[in-house]
């Protein structure tokens, strides 16, 4: 499966971009509300049609082979719903009825949680259970690719660490995962390659690490010293750019593997400070760079 | 067909859970005929009012037309728009079911409501005003299949042209009293203006009415209704599928 994708929405959603998904990886979508993220997926699975741009998804164009597509991949959707009496075991048997090749849908229930909800009717759920309901319908095709739109939107902590290992069970069993998200904790956990989107554009393709050390600031070591102490020799150590010193707290800033250098530099000179430790370039701050801090219009 | 049957059924399931969508469809005809029995069902009203036969005779065909007119003006358009507006025609599609299923399982569930309608309408007449059973089955039966058919292609159009679900209420239901007061559900058609009975003449409902009471009450095929039940179901089918959206 090699995807080349373009496509506008009507007020110029999505400009000119191009880009590839390589097969079972996961692949994430991220960007400011309104930066054409929905759009383009929705493109993809063609829910929406395109405006120009060629566009290839398991080698069949969305736009007018979205039949044979269909029941190739699967999509959580923003903005749909059930209706309100359906039960949530209707839902799955419905939905696996309408696909040609179907998983089992009894699996599905157990592995999001939603075996005790059974026989729960669509408006009685929560959130976070509607929210997993929709993720369960979104496989229940045994799709060659998912497309997750903020799947763990509305979910509480504990439910989107299940929600992340079942992800990667699906990417190990061969799917490949498109995610839409807004967390970059979970771009950063999940995500094999990233894509930052910023007004319809691509700013950034890359694994999530790479963009975090290219764009996410500094590498900077921290402790806490008497305030007496002199520091200026720190700079010598291999890496260290700048040191400063706020109270009793000093920041030490470098790049490459400063950590390790600057705490035997400290042993050395019989300094074992209890509290030392890295921060290192992070994925939301290179997000933030890459997409100038500020949100767009809603999507 | 395997989709079409598995919706089929669910929307059935879910309009059992929530019978009270169904009153206005069901209990409006049936409260209605009551009224027009009592007031018009005297043996001793002018028989030309009502193409020549009883009241009560002439009202029963009647009411399963419009008991079949109320699921295609009120209840399918409103509850696709509901549909379209609330995503779940998105979630649907998004899940690879072809228009044709979902208009299909929707058409069929018309059908069982009609159904519904039509035994209690007919009931009510059989049982409390001893009006006439049809004379041929088969002719009513051909009749009510191509009614609803009309009536439920009617409805997919109103959902297309409807922006929302409330849109879609306030034109089925005025459309739904119109047609109901000018196509001889209402007052006895023979008392009404000229102008009333032209306005009539091009309302689906008059063809409906006629169709089915024709074979119910013993009359000759009308080849004039059954060309403009036709054009009314080829016509609307057409536009309904040309508009149909599914966001």
């Amino acid at each position: 499966m090699h995807d080349l994708r373009k496509c506008y929405g009507e007020m110029v959603a999505v400009d000119r971009l191009s880009l590839e998904v390589e097969q079972g990886e996961i692949f994430g979508l991220v960007g400011p509300n309104g930066s054409g993220k929905t759009t383009t997926v929705e493109c993809l699975q063609g829910l929406r049609r395109r405006d120009g741009g060629e566009v290839s998804v398991l080698g069949l164009d969305p736009g007018t082979e979205r039949r044979r597509l269909v029941s190739r991949i699967g999509g959580q959707l923003q903005d749909s719903a059930l209706p309100d009496r359906i039960k949530v075991w209707e839902a799955l048997n419905l939905f696996a009825k309408l696909a040609p090749r179907a998983a089992d849908w009894r699996l599905l229930l157990d592995q999001w949680g939603l075996s005790e909800k059974r026989d729960s009717s669509y408006v009685s759920l929560s959130g976070g259970q509607k929210q997993r309901l929709f993720v369960a319908l979104a496989l229940v095709n045994a799709p060659e690719i998912v497309f997750l739109d903020e799947m763990t939107t509305g979910l509480d902590p504990s439910a989107r660490h299940i929600a992340w290992e079942l992800i990667e069970e699906i990417r190990d069993r061969g799917t490949t995962v498109v995610l839409v998200t807004h967390f970059m904790d979970e771009a950063a956990r999940l995500c094999d390659r990233m894509a930052v989107m910023r007004s319809g554009r691509l700013v950034a393709l890359d694994a999530p690490r790479t963009l975090a050390s290219t764009y996410g600031g500094s590498t900077h070591v921290c402790f806490t010293c008497e305030e007496s102490w002199h520091f200026d020799w720190l700079k010598q150590v291999p890496g260290v750019d700048a040191v400063r010193r706020d109270g009793a707290v000093i920041t030490v800033y470098g790049v490459g593997p400063l950590l390790p250098f600057v705490a035997s530099a400290l042993v050395e000179r019989g300094v074992i400070p209890d509290d030392l430790h890295a921060e290192p370039p992070s994925l939301e701050k290179a997000y933030l760079t890459l997409t100038g801090h500020y949100d767009e219009e809603d999507e | 067909m395997r989709g079409l049957v598995n919706l089929a059924w669910v929307e059935l399931k879910l309009l059992i859970r929530e019978p009270l969508t169904l009153v206005f469809s069901f209990g409006f005809p049936v409260l209605v005929l009551f009224v027009l029995a009592e007031v018009f069902g005297s043996h001793n009203q002018d028989r030309s009012n009502y193409r020549g036969v009883e009241a009560i005779d002439y009202y029963v065909p009647a009411y399963v037309a419009l008991v079949i007119a109320s699921i295609g003006l009120i209840s399918l358009p409103v509850h696709l728009a509901a549909y379209r507006e609330r995503g779940i025609l998105r979630r649907l599609r998004a899940s690879g079911l072809s228009v044709w299923r979902l208009l299909g399982a929707q058409v069929f569930v018309c059908f069982m409501l009609a159904i519904v309608g039509a035994v209690l309408i007919s009931a009510l007449g059989e049982f409390v005003y001893d009006a006439h059973r049809p004379r041929s089955y088969l002719g009513v039966t051909a009749m009510f299949f191509l009614v609803t058919l009309m009536f439920a292609a009617i409805g997919v159009l109103l959902s297309a042209l409807s922006p929302s679900a409330r849109a879609a209420q306030g034109v089925g239901l005025s459309l739904f009293f119109l047609m109901m007061f000018v196509s001889g559900a209402g007052p006895p058609p023979g008392s009404m203006s000229t102008t009333l009975r032209r306005i009539g003449e091009v309302m689906p409902l008059t063809p409906a009415i006629r169709a089915i009471q024709n074979p119910w009450l013993g009359f000759d095929w009308s080849a004039y209704q059954l060309i403009l039940s036709g054009g009314f179901l080829v016509g609307a089918t057409a536009l309904a599928v040309g508009l149909f959206r599914w966001q």
